[in-house]
């Protein structure tokens, strides 16, 4: 009895999350609006991708940029299993059944091994700090993708291609909740809050018993299971995996998404994920100068609000969203005085238990 | 009293060619409030992060409760009941008053990371616990009413304060602080040090205190120990301390002596300024 209510607590968000997502993917598909959904799902993986960064670049105060490093060992990982099991059929399901349970069982690999590489990049470079810190992980993402340019198993630099077409809104939508609740539950736990004494101080973190060596690489292994996360669902959108899609570039874009929405902010980076996907999708023409937006974009953030859209706050400190009442969705716990971070333990949760 | 919370056998840190501190040796027996003074550069800091782990020691032994420290990391010293405060307050500045003390209650956490995003009943237990002790040692230290003010904008002594109940939640058998007052006036300074005391009291710690202000130190302390250019120059009782001339010469330097009419030892070190 008990049990179960530990696992209801613990899956609650999804019980309410999935059957919506449910809705709103059949909603977009009655409607025949393939290019809506297209949108949705990279705005999702967008949101994936900022969330698990900011879990290091924000939380923790390391600066990584091999993010991109990261989704492609889970872009692989995902896209190998797929495709080695296409058109076969599991514990005797329905064709289109076993193939959501191929893609799940593939998505958590390719978690675990982005986990892993996330370890391996993370042992030895997380002794560095700042500069140094991002060039490495910087080196090791760029290492990562031409392993993989160089590998005739993983399709050299042509990639993988004629992926099954799994990730749909409703996949990319979990994936995306997956990693919100996992970093809100982080940053209200003891844990989390360890993470953020490295970030505002190391040498007081270590004397006051905290081992930031061991929470770095931890922070950083979390980080990147989700990148990989990210990965498996977007090689699925395109149906291919190739190098190109794993530059540092792309580590870039998700570094501006956080740094936008403010370091240390989840619901910032929700907000700059989901506007840059929409915004940029909106100005198709611009889509070239992608890269000119986001210099702009950086340096009028720079310019207007050094510290991102919401700072190391969440959308309900904010006094324009103050009078929203948060507490009656159980996502705020301290209404009170300007920029006090939640703190009441583990009720913190969007949609968490009442 | 059975063994020392902490105790250092002739300690020397060298950093290249300097000598920070030379074979120091301190026993703190639980409940003791010891001060350590010194003129700037005389090695205490040094000494603390030497106990601490900042540093390892070049020679010597540390030991915590009996156990050897030498060479650990700052955390598995501070798991190990060694908690210190910093000489430059280094608070979380962008947490609140009580995170900061919850981060240091950290220390020995059972529950993990999977604990925590799995909302395990292990994890809340320790949430409720950790909660529980981060708002008692705030109220120890008297900043009860500014449990979600951001550290940084606390006033001055209450930072200072706020370092301290961060320290005690950590769990330590030795309280290391290193000058507590500094920055205050006479009378915030008395009333820390009053504080100080009942802490130690309430928690049976012992503590190790550097004190810049002799006055302040002498009316603390128990025993003390002066430094000066890494050397233990003095030992006892505060008493006998004030009137040792080593120490005055010190700290006040040949000129004071001279004046005096007390004999300048030749070669003797020079003034300190």
């Amino acid at each position: 009895m008990g049990f179960l209510r530990g696992v209801l607590r613990s899956t609650l968000p999804f019980l309410i999350g999935i059957p919506i997502l449910l809705v709103l993917q059949a909603v977009l598909d009655e409607a025949g609006r393939q290019d809506l959904s297209l949108i949705a799902i990279f705005a999702a993986i967008n949101v994936v991708l900022a969330v698990s960064l900011n879990v290091v670049n924000g939380f923790t105060g390391q600066f990584s940029l091999g993010h991109a490093g990261f989704m492609a060992v889970g872009a692989y990982t995902a896209a190998k299993i797929t495709l080695a099991f296409r058109g076969s059929q599991m514990l005797g399901l329905p064709e289109d059944l076993s193939g959501q349970v191929v893609f799940f069982l593939a998505l958590l690999a390719a978690m675990f091994n982005a986990a892993i590489a996330g370890f391996l990049v993370g042992m030895p470079s997380l002794r560095l700090r700042g500069d140094y810190l991002a060039i490495v992980t910087l080196g090791f993402g760029e290492i990562i993708r031409s392993v993989i340019e160089n590998l005739k198993t993983l399709g050299a630099s042509t990639g993988l291609s004629g992926l099954p077409r799994l990730t749909s809104v409703t996949w990319a939508g979990v994936g995306a909740l997956a990693t919100v609740i996992m970093a809100r539950r982080l940053a209200v736990s003891t844990q989390g809050r360890a993470l953020f004494a490295i970030r505002e101080d190391e040498v007081a973190a270590e004397a006051m018993g905290v081992d930031t060596t061991g929470y770095k690489v931890r922070a950083f292994v979390i980080s990147a299971a989700f990148a990989g996360l990210a990965g498996g669902l977007v090689v699925h959108v395109l149906q291919l995996s190739t190098p190109r899609s794993f530059t540092f570039i792309r580590s870039i874009e998700v570094v501006v998404m956080v740094t936008l929405g403010g370091l240390g902010s989840i619901t910032g980076s929700i907000v700059a994920a989901v506007g840059l996907t929409v915004g940029l999708e909106l100005l198709r023409e611009v889509q070239q100068y992608r890269m000119v937006v986001y210099a702009f974009l950086l340096i009028a953030l720079m310019l207007l609000r050094p510290q991102g859209l919401f700072g190391t706050r969440e959308i309900w400190d904010l006094s324009l969203f103050r009078r929203f009442p948060w507490k009656k969705l159980g996502v705020a716990t301290t209404p009170g005085p300007a920029g006090v971070a939640p703190t009441e333990a583990g009720e913190g949760e969007p949609g968490g238990p009442p | 009293m059975s063994e020392p919370a902490l105790d250092l056998s002739h300690v020397t840190m060298r950093f290249g060619g300097l000598r920070a501190l030379v074979d120091f040796s301190l026993s703190l027996y639980p409940g003791e409030l010891v001060g350590m003074i010194g003129p700037n550069g005389a090695g205490k800091t040094t000494a603390f992060n030497a106990v601490t782990g900042v540093y390892a020691p070049t020679e010597g032994e540390v030991k915590v409760a009996g156990e050897r420290v030498n060479g650990l990391r700052p955390h598995a010293i501070c798991t190990r009941g060694v908690a210190r405060t910093f000489q430059n307050i280094r608070l979380f500045r962008q947490l609140t008053a009580l995170d900061n003390v919850r981060v240091a209650c950290h220390a020995g956490a059972q529950s993990g990371f999977v604990d925590s995003l799995f909302l395990t009943r292990n994890h809340r237990a320790e949430e409720q616990r950790i909660l529980e002790r981060g708002e008692e040692y705030l109220k120890v230290m008297g900043l009860a009413h500014r449990r979600d003010e951001l550290a940084r904008n606390l006033p001055y002594g209450e930072q200072r304060r706020l370092e301290i109940a961060r320290a005690l939640a950590t769990g330590p058998k030795v309280l290391c602080l290193d000058e507590p007052a500094a920055g205050m006036n006479a009378a915030e300074k008395i009333e820390l040090m009053a504080l100080i005391r009942s802490v130690r009291d309430r928690f049976g710690l012992a503590v190790l205190l550097i004190e810049h202000d002799m006055r302040v130190a002498m009316g603390v302390s128990e025993r003390m120990i002066v430094l000066d250019h890494g050397l233990t120059i003095a030992k006892g009782r505060p008493e006998a301390i004030r009137k040792d001339p080593k120490v005055i010469e010190a700290y006040l330097g040949d000129a004071y002596l001279e004046e005096k009419h007390i004999a300048v030892p030749v070669g003797g070190p020079g003034a300190s300024t």
